[in-house]
């Protein structure tokens, strides 16, 4: 069957079977390698991308249930070269390793963010819950959510200032 | 928060990764994003059964499936002299299974399709004919007269006895033992858990069937000693293998060794003329590649009535699964497990370790164990405590009178190890110090009155990373010596080839600021080449803590060779003898003259030009070397833990965790933090929910992450870290390992914190993981084995 994303803004098309999952469809149809692929029961959130703007586990829907809707990815989150909040306080805060959760915890603290701009501690650890680390042990991708929340809001006094 | 920095950093200190620019934006390469022309993709069938005869294989329905293009059996590989291959431990370990299998979850035979929906749909369609054997499960069990045999493919192998491994002095050990005034013995079981990085293992082998060169893209944390095992066991020529290893994501001792889907797509790729790729799902990861742990020990700990540890007797029950792949240097059975009188000073001390043959997947050192040191750990930091509980002395002022004095070092321990270097009181102190101590004891007194259960756990350990000395230290007989090599470029940039491979450990930045260190380049100007044994130097890889030990050390080195050479190019610059030049951190400047000086950047195009050099010196600014190290590092660390016990569930909550560490020397403090910070995690997870259980017919408990439980953000608290700083004497930079300090340290302080809370009702020990039932049970007075689901 064909089916048609639009993915970080950009429709693909692709003649799929129906029990294609979305990660596949997004790494294998689409080439975008960036949303991982980490248990097959639906727990680690390696492959968590947006489905018209809310946070889904892409192993966990199928492609053709995204077809003619919006799809993004960690690849759609740098904006004309210039990186998300989240992924600056990614950098800064040394929230990622070897960086196979980055690119779903990344999805799900923008989503989190644009929600809530100024989450506590509590509710980031329990935005992320969904997600499982191996290397971090939390607390910097923590802090790194707040250095994001902390950034934007620093910018927003500047623009109404 | 970072402010920028007025000039370009070089050397240690705090400095953002340079692996982090790609692994933001998605772009990392990992090996399932590997693709090339005309990839062809496999899956394997494995084992329903632990133990049973192959009767037969009916592979044609699979083989007539769409989109398949081979299905290949133990039979094929008979033929080719495959069906076997080689482990770490001298063992052999089934490829595909041939005669029987012998863990659930085995693998029997690999489909080679056009995409992996097409190659798992084929598995489905080839029908095995088992008959199931009676199992061995139970590891206590094994060496019992009447235990099926499951190795019978193995001559002379008429039981389920791997090895028997003994360390220290046995007469001396009995000898204090039989004066002491107190003795306890406690059972402990370290259970059966697994790394489970958040990648699993896969890989892609390419076949040039026009040059005969293998290409193979693949999870290892060690491709050159990946290239040799396949060159010995494949027949293909070293020069003609060329392993890499991309970016890894996460390893934690899983990928050190070779698996049979390894093995399988090079297989597939020399059977079909295409590169074949192979990548396990969770459930295969979980059930068939290397497990951690799994020791079955019974501690003594002999002492005086006012707590002086005299000495310790250990003998374990080690289960090593159904082959003995456990990964360790070669004269180490029971890898290092010989440190367990740890931050002690005894008389004596002895043990035994016994390794057995179940019906389980193969595996035992992984998981951040530096060599079977968590077990080591684990195991005296349990019995002091239990000594504590019997002599009702409080368990940090126990440790504090028996810790090893700084004076002591270098201190050679009654089992042979020479520990380098170590100030144990002070790093405690600091630790009770953070942690508030004598409030806590207070506090907990205060709710014991009303009925909370609150408890207070201390851990001190030593660990010994960075194997190791060529003399005493191989795998396979390879030595683990590791080499380094640094070429500086006519225009001051750098590129150093290392032999040891990250899994996200940030070598590429911490390596790069080493060499930065030495010779005063900005960090950013040095690019770190890794995991390409076409491209590196041959060293044996990541694991056991070793890359900033062995490898740091080769580079500090080979950056010290650098500098030499540049101090010849300077002198002909300069017109000076080299004896006149002195080094200010980044140039060559004349003595007593500061003005008069050239940088490496300055000297390197010269070392290019046509610069006229004494006679003997070949010009360009490249060096190269082998470090072989005189010992281990031995890092150490105090942690206390704190938790909250729900008397009416058995749930623990771990309130707050401190953990101080000293690894000697930081090159990136920011980084050692984000590894102590991950293997804290560790210990938390096994401490409280990890386990791989068994029911009696050797059917897998936790081959999902639906049963086999991560802690996620919930159930870690914010880590709270200290640290000392006590350098390694015999370290080029003083540096010592720290990957997998945590995980050494951390499982036992969050245990004695649950102990500690289970005072009051009388529960001297229990074993991990420590779930809401199994403290729930522990509390009505039947502590549980939990990694059996047999009563």
């Amino acid at each position: 069957m064909e089916v048609t994303i639009n993915l970080n803004g950009t429709p693909e098309t692709h003649d799929v079977e129906p029990r294609l999952l979305l990660v596949h469809f997004i790494r294998e149809k689409a080439g975008l390698r960036g949303t991982h692929w980490g248990c097959d029961t639906s727990n680690c959130g390696t492959c968590v991308v947006w489905l018209d703007g809310k946070p889904v586990k892409s192993c966990t829907v199928l492609a053709a249930m995204a077809d003619g809707r919006e799809v993004r990815t960690v690849e759609g989150l740098e904006q004309g070269g210039q990186l998300d909040p989240v992924q600056q306080g990614f950098m800064e805060c040394h929230g990622l390793q070897c960086g196979f959760c980055t690119p779903g915890m990344l999805m799900t603290a923008r989503a989190l963010l644009d929600r809530n701009p100024d989450p506590s501690e509590p509710e980031i650890r329990e935005a992320i819950s969904g997600q499982l680390c191996r290397c971090t042990g939390y607390e910097n991708i923590v802090r790194s959510v707040r250095w994001a929340a902390e950034k934007e809001a620093t910018e927003a006094e500047e623009v109404t200032a | 928060m970072t402010t920028v920095e007025e000039r370009p950093h070089t050397g240690f200190g705090r400095t953002l990764r340079k692996e982090d620019v790609r692994l933001v934006r998605g772009k990392g390469n990992y090996v399932d994003d590997v693709r090339l022309p005309g990839m062809l993709h496999g899956a394997l069938l494995r084992s329903p059964y632990a133990h049973a005869k192959i009767l037969s294989i009916d592979t044609s329905a699979a083989e007539a499936a769409p989109g398949v293009k081979a299905v290949i059996t133990g039979e094929t590989l008979k033929g080719l002299g495959l069906a076997w291959m080689p482990t770490l431990s001298y063992d052999t370990q089934a490829v595909l299974a041939t005669d029987k299998v012998r863990f659930q979850g085995q693998e029997v035979a690999f489909v080679i399709a056009e995409d992996h929906y097409a190659a798992r749909d084929a598995v489905e369609l080839i029908d095995v004919d088992y008959e199931p054997l009676p199992a061995v499960v139970d590891a206590k069990k094994a060496l019992e007269a009447d235990a099926p045999v499951i190795r019978d493919d193995k001559e002379d192998q008429t039981t389920n006895h791997i090895f028997d491994w003994e360390a220290g002095d046995a007469a001396k050990t009995d000898e204090v033992f039989a004066n002491a005034e107190v003795v306890v013995e406690q059972d402990v079981l370290y259970p059966r858990v697994h790394p489970a990085p958040l990648e699993t293992c896969g890989s892609v082998a390419d076949m040039d069937p026009v040059t005969g060169k293998l290409t193979l893209y693949t999870t290892s944390q060690a491709p050159h000693a990946h290239r040799t095992v396949y060159a010995l066991v494949a027949g293909l020529p070293e020069h003609k293998i060329r392993v890499i290893s991309p970016d890894i994501g996460g390893g934690f001792g899983n990928k050190v060794g070779i698996y049979p889907g390894y093995v399988m797509s090079i297989v597939g790729s020399i059977v079909t003329g295409k590169p074949v790729k192979w990548v396990e799902d969770r459930a295969e990861h979980l059930m068939s590649t290397a497990f951690a742990r799994d020791y079955h020990m019974r501690g003594e700990i002999a002492a005086t009535k006012d707590g002086k540890i005299l000495g310790l007797r250990v003998k374990v029950i080690a289960d090593h699964g159904a082959f003995n792949a456990t990964a360790q240097p070669t004269k180490f059975p029971a890898g290092f497990f010989h440190v367990f009188t740890g931050s002690y000073d005894l008389e004596a001390a002895h043990c035994t370790v016994t390794g057995v043959y179940t019906n389980k997947a193969p595996g035992g050192v992984a998981y951040a164990c530096s060599f079977r040191i968590t077990e080591a750990v684990y195991l005296v930091e349990r019995m002091v405590d239990v000594l504590a509980y019997e002599l009702k002395a409080d368990p940090a002022e126990l440790r504090m009178k028996n810790l090893l004095k700084p004076d002591q070092f270098p201190y050679t321990t009654q089992t042979g190890w020479e520990y380098d270097s170590g100030n144990y009181p002070k790093a405690l102190q600091l630790a009770m110090d953070m942690a508030g101590y004598d409030a806590l004891r207070k506090e907990q007194a205060e709710k014991r009155e009303r009925g909370e259960l609150m408890g207070i756990g201390v851990a001190f350990f030593t660990e010994a990373v960075g194997a190791g000395p060529r003399k005493h230290m191989d795998i396979l007989g390879l030595g683990m010596a590791d080499g380094a090599e640094l070429r500086i470029h006519p225009t001051g940039k750098a590129v150093l080839r290392i032999s040891v491979k990250t899994q996200g450990q940030g070598h590429e930045t911490t390596f790069a600021q080493i060499v930065g260190n030495e010779l005063g380049l900005p960090t950013a100007d040095i690019e770190v080449v890794h995991g390409d044994t076409d491209q590196t130097p041959f060293g044996l890889g990541t694991y056991g803590s070793r890359s900033t030990p062995v490898s740091g050390a080769a580079t500090a080195l080979v950056a010290r060779k650098i500098r030499d050479k540049a101090r010849i190019v300077a002198s002909a610059m300069l017109e000076v003898s080299p004896d006149d030049l002195e080094w200010a951190g980044d140039r060559w400047h004349v003595k007593g003259d500061p003005e008069q000086g050239k940088t490496i950047q300055e000297i390197a195009l010269a070392a290019h030009s046509t610069l006229e050099l004494p006679e003997g010196v070949e010009g360009h600014l490249d060096a190269t070397t082998v470090y072989n190290p005189p010992n281990l590092t031995y890092p150490f660390g105090a942690y206390i833990c704190v938790v909250d016990v729900d008397p009416g569930t058995g749930a623990v909550k771990v309130r707050r965790f401190i953990a101080v560490d000293d690894c000697g020397v930081r090159i990136n403090p920011m980084i050692v933090e984000g590894q102590v910070h991950g293997g804290l995690a560790d210990g938390v997870g096994m401490a409280l929910m990890q386990v791989m259980a068994f029911d009696e017919e050797g059917n897998h408990l936790g081959a999902s992450f639906m049963d086999y439980l991560l802690p996620t953000a919930l159930e870690c608290p914010s880590w709270e870290l200290g640290e000392t700083v006590t350098p390694s004497p015999h370290h080029p930079i003083g540096a010592k390992g720290v990957g997998e300090s945590a995980t050494v340290g951390s499982p036992c302080a969050v245990v004695n914190a649950v102990m500690d809370a289970l005072k009051p009702y009388g529960v001297r020990h229990a074993d991990m993981p420590l779930t809401p039932a199994a403290v729930w049970e522990a509390m009505q007075g039947r502590p549980i084995r939990t990694d059996l689901a047999i009563p």
